[in-house]
This record gives structure tokens, sequence and C-alpha cells, in this order.
């Protein structure tokens, strides 16, 4: 099996988030760049596939050269090898058909990406790519099994879960629980040295449609300050809570 | 030309936020000099969307929609949108939802904006203002394509009636094989509970609660508020609660009128995914903890003094105002 693992290049959890030239462009300054999350999941459940099911994992992104540290990661935890391809990730649309480009030339069956990048919540790239490559598509996943052409898969969905069956070629949106949180690999020094040697090609994009554009940024309200209420007078708490705020 | 939108049921009945898409598609709609369509799959009673500002209603029923299919559901709204000669769609934010939008923005090769939270700054062009860096940060984005389609954030708008006579259709889409190629073996969904997504309040613990057992008072006081009850990361991580009851940045968004958080600290983390909730009261014996600084109430001290009381104190006010 021949796994792709779509990995973006995302502001570490902790980051303040900034703007810069007049409120149109997120300020990169001082942020320091990881693996999205949830790929990183998705990334932990396809070295499960290597291991224990033979499979050949490659990984993707589509960025600029500044990108190439966190693919690098992706290859110490263990990919086999990892592709760029060379352009600014312009909206989901536009990084969903660079990616079905390298889809279609890798000939890959199973196409692991995450629920959505934690930067711009866009939720879309893997579906969009699945409808593109007429692949089957399974988003939200929290669970994955495959045997031989058949998928096992279980999705997330309000209020519970849902088990679905379906076939490869196959796409999945995932997130935690596809593995555990305890599960995750952190890259050790051998692995860092192997993926010094393992090959990272870049390509460049095809042409392709953005049908949306940011404009402008802006940050929510400063928030006044807590309005405390003593542990010993919880009744006044209902009372707030009545009177108002008026959500109860 | 019109606005569509898919306006979303269970066993039937519609779901709150289906009349809150259908109020903002009615706002668009205006903006736009034209009127609302919504599809609605086996809806008992469709004419209800009247209220909101629909005026037609494309009602779809077939036994293989019974059950939720994100395919076959794009395949039919796609349909929709072309019969209709629709050019904005809207949809809501629920998993459902967030499932079928990129299928269908990849079918009708529209751009999709989701996570919107205001009606449109202006609709030529077609500008969102939309929540990104989990509620860190709002972006404006343009959607420059022939069709739009907006996902809007659970409560972010709101439900507003204006009445209009609704003409309920019966709808038939051609659909495929191809469509079911994703099937639903079982679905497993806590029966009777207000789901997270749907929850006006949310009950939320966190570590400092110590165990899965001391989970009873949470539950009580959520039945108390009709609440969803939700928790921080590492509680789900600890096996004390369902993973999907995980909130934050890499769990479940919240976007409730009301969240109270009960011994979580308010870790950015937690805090991006929650704070798009209106009004937030948080109880921790710690005063130096960070959530108190995104809070509106709080309550320093002990919870499992605190919220017993508070569930008595709410039982009160429950029989006061009954
Ligand atoms: C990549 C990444 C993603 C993450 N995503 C998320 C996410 O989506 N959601 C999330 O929640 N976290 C997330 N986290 C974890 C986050 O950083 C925090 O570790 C987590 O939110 C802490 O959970 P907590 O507040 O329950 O526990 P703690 O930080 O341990 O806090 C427990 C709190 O309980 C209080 N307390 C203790 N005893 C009592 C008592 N008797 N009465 C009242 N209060 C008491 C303490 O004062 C303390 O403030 C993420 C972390 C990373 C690195
Ligand atoms: N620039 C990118 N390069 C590679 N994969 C991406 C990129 N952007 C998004 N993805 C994948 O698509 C998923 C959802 O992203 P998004 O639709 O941007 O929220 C991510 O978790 C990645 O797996």
């Amino acid at each position: 099996m021949k796994i792709l693992v779509c990995i973006s290049n995302v502001p570490d959890t902790t980051s303040k988030i900034n703007f810069t030239e007049g409120d149109t462009k997120f300020d990169t300054n001082g942020v320091q760049f990881v693996i999205n999350p949830n790929d990183e999941f998705g990334l932990t459940r396809a070295m499960w596939f290597k291991e224990k099911q033979g499979a050949t994992v490659h990984v993707a992104t589509v960025g600029g050269a500044q990108t190439e540290p966190t693919i690098r990661k992706a290859l110490a935890i263990g990919a086999d090898e990892a592709i760029r391809v060379n352009a600014e990730p312009k909206d989901g649309f536009y990084v969903a058909q660079q990616l079905a480009e390298v889809v279609k030339n890798g000939g890959y069956e199973l196409v692991i990406a995450g629920r959505e990048s934690i930067d711009y919540n866009g939720g879309m790239v893997p579906g969009i790519l699945a409808t593109l490559l007429d692949m089957n598509f399974v988003n939200m996943c929290i669970g994955l099994e495959i045997d031989g052409t058949t998928a096992t898969a279980i999705r997330e969905i309000d209020g519970g879960k849902e088990k679905l069956s379906t076939s490869l070629p196959l796409v999945i949106g995932g997130q935690k629980g596809l593995v555990e949180e305890s599960d995750l690999k952190i890259p050790n020094m051998r692995g860092i040295m192997m993926a010094r040697k393992k090959a990272l090609n870049v390509v460049e994009p095809i042409d392709a449609s953005q049908p949306t554009q940011d404009q402008k940024f802006d940050k929510p309200a400063a928030k006044g300050p807590v309005k405390l209420v003593d542990a010993g007078n919880v009744g006044e708490l209902v009372e707030l809570l009545h009177n108002e705020a008026k959500v109860i | 030309m019109s606005v569509l939108v898919y306006t979303e049921s269970l066993k039937g009945k519609f779901k709150k936020n289906a009349f809150e898409v259908a109020s903002y598609a009615h706002k668009v709609a205006q903006d736009l000099g034209t009127t609302v369509t919504a599809v609605a799959f086996n809806a008992e009673d469709a004419a209800a969307l009247g209220t909101y500002g629909v005026s037609k209603v494309l009602n779809v029923s077939y036994d293989a929609l019974s059950t939720f299919s994100a395919k076959a559901y794009a395949d039919v709204l796609a349909q929709a949108v072309k019969a209709e000669d629709a050019k904005v769609v809207i949809l809501s934010s629920t998993a459902d939802t967030k499932y079928l939008a990129p299928i269908l923005a990849a079918k009708l090769g529209a751009g999709y904006a989701p996570n919107v939270v205001a009606a449109p700054d202006s609709t030529s062009p077609f500008v969102v203002k939309r929540t990104a860096f989990s509620n860190k940060g709002f972006v404006h984005t343009e959607i420059s394509s022939d069709i739009k389609i907006v996902g809007v954030s659970n409560n972010a708008y709101g439900v507003v009636e204006n009445a209009v006579s609704a003409s309920v259709e019966d709808f038939n889409p051609s659909l495929t094989d191809g469509d079911f190629a994703v099937k639903s073996v079982e679905v497993d969904r806590v029966a009777g509970k207000v789901t997270i997504a749907d929850a006006d309040i949310v009950v939320s613990g966190g570590r400092g609660l110590k165990g899965p057992e001391h989970w009873g008072m949470v539950e009580e006081l959520a039945d108390v508020l009709g609440a969803a009850t939700a928790c921080s990361k590492p509680v789900s991580d600890l096996g004390w609660r369902p993973h999907s009851e995980h909130v934050g940045q890499t769990g479940k968004p919240v976007a409730s009128n009301l969240y109270i958080a009960i011994g979580i600290s308010g870790a950015i983390q937690h805090l991006a995914g929650v704070s798009a909730s209106k009004v937030k009261v948080v109880i921790n014996n710690d005063p130096e903890a960070p959530f108190f600084k995104a809070a509106d109430y709080g309550i320093v001290g002990d919870a499992f003094e605190v919220v017993p009381e508070l569930i008595e104190k709410l039982k009160e006010f429950k029989a006061q105002n009954a």
C-alpha cells in the first residue's frame, strides 16, 4: 500500500497571533512552525501501517522553502520520502488541486490528511482533494483499519461516533483518535540523521484556481475583567447569569 | 437565481441550527434582492421554515437518505443548486455539514468560507468575516467564484423570524451507487443527551476534578441546565471521558451562549477552542489560573464544594421560575 500523508505547516499552538502590513498579512515574526497537530496523528497512524502492513509512506506539503524543517521532521518520524510543491498555499481549493496532481503522479491508494489546519481552520483540503480525484472520503476520522482494499473507519459525529465501511482508494481527514496522544512519536537522533539522507523532492505547482482571497485580519475585542463571586455566595452567580448575562 | 440553504434534521425534526442558517440565508437573499430555497431531507414539517424567511422548500424523501451520507447529500445539494440556479449556498457548522461542504465545493467549483460569524460584510464583492487561528483572530475573506458557499458558525448569527409562506415541493435527485460508496455500518450516539454542537450551554470539566468518578456532579449540573457535557484534552487522553467530549483547539469547537469550566486551568489551546462562547464562567481553586483572564464570571473555590452548591441554587431558581 502506498500512503501519502498531507502535512500543513502551522504556527505552534502556543503562538501569539499578530498581523502586519495594515492587517493584511499574518505576522510570522517570532512564530515557531510545526506539523499541524491533526496531521501528526495521521502520520503516526501511517507509521503503524508501515510497520505492521509494509506500507510505503510519503509526505507532501504545499509551501515555500521555509516549510522544509517541518517536512524534515516528518521524515525523522519515519516517512520514506517527501514532496514539496513549491507554492504558497493560497486557499484550500488551490492546495487541493496541487495535492491532487501529486496523488495522481504518485499512485497513492490512501491519502491521510487532517480534519483541519489549525491556522486558517479551513477543513476543506481533504474533501476537495477526494472529490477531484473521485476517491472515497471519510472526514473527522478517529479510527482506520485497512484489510486488502477494504477500509473500516470510525468518524466523529455530534454526540457520538459512526462506523463506516468503504474501499481504497481513500482520502481521510483525520484527528486525535486515529492514534492516542501517548502514541505520538518524537523524532530521535537516529531518525533525524536518517532524515537527512531521505529524498525531499521539490516540484513546481500546476496552474490552479483560487476561488477565495483573504483580505484583512482583525483580532477579537479585548475582554473586560472577570467578575468574581465569593465561594460562599454561589446564589449570586445564578442571579448574575439570569439578570445580567441573561443566559439562564 | 436564489439563495440555497441546507436545513438539517434528525429523524424528521429540524435541528435548531436549521432555523439559524435559514435566518442567515434570508439576510443574504434580502441583500441580493432574491428569495431563499431550502433543501431538507425527509422533513416532517418542512413548511415551518417559512417562519425564518424560506419561501420554497425542496423536500427529499428517500429511504436511502434516511441516514446521513456525505457524498449522496452533497450530490443532492449540487443538483438543487443547478435546478434553482443558486449562486450562494448557506450551510451550518455541524460535523455532518463540515463533512459534506468540501465535497459540494469541489462538485460546484465553488469557493467555501467556513466558520463565518456575521452577515456578509458586502455582497458585491462577496466578503464574509470568519474566525481563524482557532478563534485568536478573524479574517475577512472574499469569495470570487460564480457560486459561493458560506458555512455559518453555530450560534453566531442567531435565529431571526421573518415569516413568509413556504411552498413545499418534492425534489427527486438522481443518485448513483457511487454516491453510497462509503457505507454507514453503525451509529453510536448517546441517546437523549444534548450535543456540544447543539447546546446553548456547555458544562466542562478538567483535570482539577481528579478522576472519572467525580463526573456525577458535572452531569447533574448539565442536567439542571439542559446543557451538554465537555472536557479538557488531558481528561479524554486519560480516558476519564470519551474523545467526543474533548473541546479546544484540537478537539471540538464550542460556541455556546454559556460555557462553564470546572477545574480547567485555561491553557491557550483550550481557550482557543472555547472562546467563541458568549459568556464564560470559571470555577477553580487557584486564583492565578489563566482561565480567569478569559472569563466573564468566576468563583475561586473548591469545585467539590462550589458545584453541589451551584446545583442546589439552580434547582431553587428553576423552582421559582417554573
Ligand atoms: C498541540 C497541543 C494541542 C492541545 N489541544 C488542546 C485542546 O484542544 N483542548 C484542551 O483542553 N487542551 C489542549 N491541549 C492541552 C493544554 O495545553 C493543557 O494541558 C490542558 O488544557 C490542561 O487541561 P486541564 O486544564 O484540565 O488540566 P490542568 O492544567 O492540570 O488544570 C487543572 C486545573 O484544575 C484546578 N483545580 C485543581 N483542583 C481543583 C479543585 N478541587 N477545584 C477547582 N479547581 C481545581 C487547578 O487549579 C488547575 O487550574 C493541547 C496541548 C498541545 C501541546
Ligand atoms: N499547504 C498544505 N500542504 C499539504 N497539505 C495541506 C496543506 N494545507 C492543508 N493540508 C492538508 O489538509 C488538511 C486540512 O487542511 P485545511 O483544509 O487547510 O484546514 C490538513 O490537516 C493537511 O493534511
